[in-house]
């Protein structure tokens, strides 16, 4: 029957617009909100963030690459929303930005097991504070 | 064969490049002490990391001061070691030890981390590769790879490294940390990699100890290697032939 492939196709484009309508929305108190486009365009960043994520970080673990543009501590420093108060939410906390999307798509992620959910506000001042009082690293 | 007359225009090219060369040194030595070379030195963050580097570490017992822990609080505080108040399995980087010779009664004080050794024996019995030595010398553990079964626990003669037996929330961007992984002294390789020193270190340094000296072995004009040459220094356990790239003063 022809009809067959047909209802096939249309429940998997039901199933693939559903994803992309109820997640993957930049949340409006987040840095992301104030850009055009995620480090790649967005239909990308939707299909293959993970791919970018995996590679980034055998790049980072073993060879030393620190590049920021696939960084994971980089996705959450930009996507990271502000409540009210101006205190960073979780990243993987319900309705935020990884989290709402891998929900709705059902697909689990333990990135945050080990991995920090919220940008570290001291970090760069701490990097300031050490290139100001240490100029020249002993080497 | 016959010497062609018409030589003339390679000479005049290689007489500009000589002219352009020691140009180019000349801008290099800005004046005595000061060359642009050395700015160059850090590591980009789009480079990877090579053998030409070997980080090292040097540590001076006479300068390190009995009951003195700011190493220890350094190295928690950087990369958010939060105990259960369980010391036994607690996470621990860097541990002081105070030692005493039982015949003399003479006292040291040293702090232990992670020896990272050219031949590290927690790299020969992980069986995933996640225990690896880096270009650079730095031993560390992939967390990714990590199956948690501490063999290379068991392995290291120096007890560097911790099992996390907790879940763990709140942790630094720098330093991922999760339950059921190995972790040890990473040498504070975030640190490094963008020409900083590790944070015990630079504690070391701001207690007014100076007992902790970290840098390129591979490097002649190191501050690191400068005071090899001079101080007589020790592996741990020299005698099991790991090469390791922390080394002792004194003891």
């Amino acid at each position: 029957m022809a009809i067959v492939p047909w209802l096939i196709l249309m429940t998997a484009l039901s199933l693939l617009a559903s994803v992309e309508l109820a997640g993957a929305q930049v949340l409006g108190n987040s840095r992301a909100a104030e850009l055009d486009q995620c480090v790649e365009p967005t239909e990308f960043m939707r299909r293959n963030h993970m791919e970018l994520l995996i590679h980034q970080r055998d790049e980072t673990v073993h060879r030393g690459i620190r590049t920021k543009n696939h960084s994971l501590v980089e996705c959450i420093a930009c996507h990271a929303e502000k409540d009210s108060d101006g205190q960073f939410v979780s990243i993987n906390a319900e309705g935020q930005f990884c989290q709402d999307c891998h929900v709705t798509a059902a697909v689990s992620m333990d990135c945050f097991q080990c991995h920090a959910t919220k940008p570290d506000v001291n970090a760069q001042l701490t990097g300031l504070a050490i290139a100001m009082t240490r100029p020249n690293c002993q080497r | 064969m016959k010497q062609a007359p018409t030589n003339a225009v390679p000479d005049k090219k290689r007489r500009s490049f000589f002219t352009q060369a020691a140009a180019g040194i000349a801008l290099l030595t800005l004046a005595p002490g000061v060359r642009l070379v050395d700015l160059a030195l850090g590591k980009k963050d789009e480079t990877a990391v090579t053998g030409t580097v070997r980080w090292g570490m040097l540590i001076d017992t006479t300068k390190c001061a009995e009951g003195c822990v700011a190493c220890v609080e350094a190295c928690d505080t950087e990369h958010g070691l939060t105990g259960f108040n369980r010391p036994k399995t607690d996470a621990q980087w860097i541990r002081k030890l105070e030692l005493e010779d039982e015949q003399t009664g003479k006292a040291h004080s040293l702090p232990m981390l992670c020896q990272h050794c050219a031949n590290p024996p927690c790299v020969d019995v992980c069986p995933t590769g996640a225990s690896f030595v880096r270009k650079d010398g730095i031993v560390l553990v992939d967390k990714h790879i990590c199956i948690g079964c501490r063999y290379c626990m068991m392995a290291c003669p120096y007890k560097a490294r911790s099992f996390i037996h907790e879940e763990l929330s709140e942790q630094k961007p720098h330093a991922p940390r999760g339950k059921g992984t190995v972790e040890s002294c990473t040498f504070c390789v975030h640190r490094v990699d963008r020409d900083h020193t590790p944070a015990c270190v630079e504690a070391c340094s701001e207690a007014g100890h100076q007992a902790m000296i970290f840098g390129d072995l591979n490097d002649n004009n190191s501050t690191l290697t400068k005071v090899l040459g001079e101080l007589a220094s020790k592996q741990v356990r020299e005698d099991l032939g790991l090469n390791t790239g922390v080394r002792y003063h004194g003891i």
